[in-house]
């Protein structure tokens, strides 16, 4: 009995902080594209961990950290768009399904919950997972429409604004601990 | 998976083994352990649903310990409040094109309809040497005045009230060209002004800011004896945000007594709005004020909102991205 009971609290030990993987300096970057104007950001300071062995993954970052090539834009999404006075951080939290197997490049599916300017929705995807020596590196893309996050387009520049805006994810983590 | 699902089989099948009864040290011990075991399954489920949670929670623990000095952004939309400069610079490698512009007095009547007949302008363009420092130059047609200024920010205000207010400097120089022939003297020193602004805002809430600015103006040359070459001032100004683009903007100057004599001197008093669209902000107004620098507009202004002497304007600024960005 006692060794059961050792081993349960080994399993959960293990489960619960075994195999995180964890980075700092995560990678989101959205673009959009129109005949009138390109806008392209890109955030370097993302927080991301990837639990292998519960089989999820949780995502974290400050939107005044995307940086943009002209100081203006940046302002203006920070002002305008996604408030990010009101509504700092962007988080995202889901599971995954699909095996990893170390040292091969692995497709899985990503559900959870992405929450931007105070709004959440549920977003599906699929992301691709490599585990080679002690380092984990993923990548995604997503499509997301700003309206969908309450982010209200006015007229004048909606033409400047792509409908779907094209978000890409990268990450390269280490084990955490 | 594994090992919960055999423990809970083994403390189901080793239950019957030994009866209460015996020995109650044992059965104390027993319940004790299956106390102990619920509680860890219990813990263990806990743990699977919230791990998501947890991941996230773990996330923003460890973001929050991480988080530098925030700074406070967005104090004003433009580097204008109307004729006052805010605390605001261009960003590093940003080309500001700015035109100011001021019809005739509204008092003018209907014959001149009501000033728009009338206009004097300046042009000028600003640059951002790094995000902390700019140069500007420009000119106005309001006595053919060229003028430069640097500016640039001292303190920044943070999201923490450890800096509780932006402050920026500002030094101008305005060069008057006009010809007067009526007054051969007028040499390169008696035409040029100086203006030294120091510019405190503080963001009180997303959508009010203050300004106050102290000012020193130096004239080298000043209409009578009885006026002062060097003149203080204290500027107020504000903004309020009625949405996310447009702003009601109020500016005042207040010019102590007994500096200006020769002529009656008003106080400078402009009210607009701010309008904010893409890489523009175009800002519409009413002022006393004809002139756009600092020696004219602050102590030189001869319009008097009482009678009539209402100048309608606007400024727009339009922003280029000239220097190279990382």
């Amino acid at each position: 009995m006692k060794h059961c009971m050792t081993i349960v609290f080994l399993a959960m030990f293990f489960t619960a902080q075994g195999q995180v993987y964890i980075t700092r300096t995560g990678s989101v970057s959205f673009f959009s594209k129109t005949p009138l104007e390109d806008i392209k950001a890109e955030n370097n300071q993302v927080y991301a961990a990837v639990d292998l062995s519960q089989k999820t993954i949780a995502f974290s970052l400050l939107l005044k950290s995307f940086l943009f090539r002209k100081a203006l834009m940046q302002e203006h999404f920070n002002e305008n768009y996604v408030e990010s006075d009101k509504y700092p951080r962007s988080t995202f939290k889901g599971t995954f399904t699909g095996e990893i197997v170390p040292g091969k490049s692995n497709t899985v599916q990503i559900k959870g919950v992405l929450l931007l300017h105070g709004i959440e929705k549920n977003i599906t995807t699929t992301a691709t997972i490599t585990l080679n020596d002690g380092s984990l590196t993923g990548q995604s893309a997503l499509q997301l429409i700003p309206e969908d996050f309450n982010i209200s387009i006015p007229g004048i520049v909606r033409d400047k604004i792509e409908k779907q805006i094209a978000v890409q994810i990268s990450i390269d983590c280490k084990p955490a601990g | 998976m594994g090992p919960s699902r055999s423990v809970v089989k083994a403390a189901v099948t080793k239950l019957p083994e030994s009866p209460p009864e015996k020995n109650p040290g044992v059965h104390l011990y027993r319940i004790l352990r299956i106390k102990c075991i619920i509680c860890a399954l219990s813990c263990w489920l806990l743990n699977y649903s919230y791990a998501q949670d947890d991941l996230l929670h773990m996330l923003e623990d460890s973001m929050n310990a991480q988080t530098k000095t925030a700074y406070v952004r967005g104090t004003f939309k433009g580097t204008h409040i109307i004729n006052l400069h805010s605390v605001e610079t261009p960003a590093r490698g940003v080309l500001q094109f700015m035109i100011m512009h001021r019809f005739g007095k509204i008092n003018d009547g209907a014959y001149q309809l009501f000033g728009l007949d009338n206009a004097t302008m300046r042009m000028g363009f600003d640059y951002g040497i790094t995000d902390h420092l700019t140069v500007g130059t420009g000119r106005s047609t309001f006595e053919k005045t060229y003028d430069g200024y640097l500016k640039a920010r001292i303190l920044q205000q943070t999201l923490s009230e450890r800096i509780p207010v932006s402050v920026t400097a500002l030094v101008r120089i305005a060069y008057t060209s006009l010809h007067y022939s009526d007054k051969p003297y007028m040499n390169a020193t008696y035409r040029t002004n100086y203006a030294t602004q120091l510019l405190i805002a503080r963001k009180i809430d997303r959508n009010l800011s203050l300004q106050l600015s102290p000012t020193w103006l130096h004239y080298n040359l000043v209409p009578a004896i009885a006026d002062k070459n060097d003149v203080f001032l204290l500027g107020l100004g504000g903004r309020m945000k009625i949405t996310r683009r447009a702003s009601v903007n109020l500016e005042y100057n207040y010019l102590p007594d007994d500096q200006v004599r020769s002529f009656r001197a008003y106080h400078s008093l402009s009210t607009g709005f701010d309008i904010e669209t893409g890489g523009h902000v175009f800002q519409v107004h009413v002022t006393n004020s004809q002139g756009m620098v600092e020696p004219v507009f602050l102590a030189r202004t001869r319009g008097s909102w009482g009678k009539g002497d209402i100048y309608f304007g606007f400024n727009i600024s339009r922003h280029f991205n000239v220097g190279k960005k990382k």
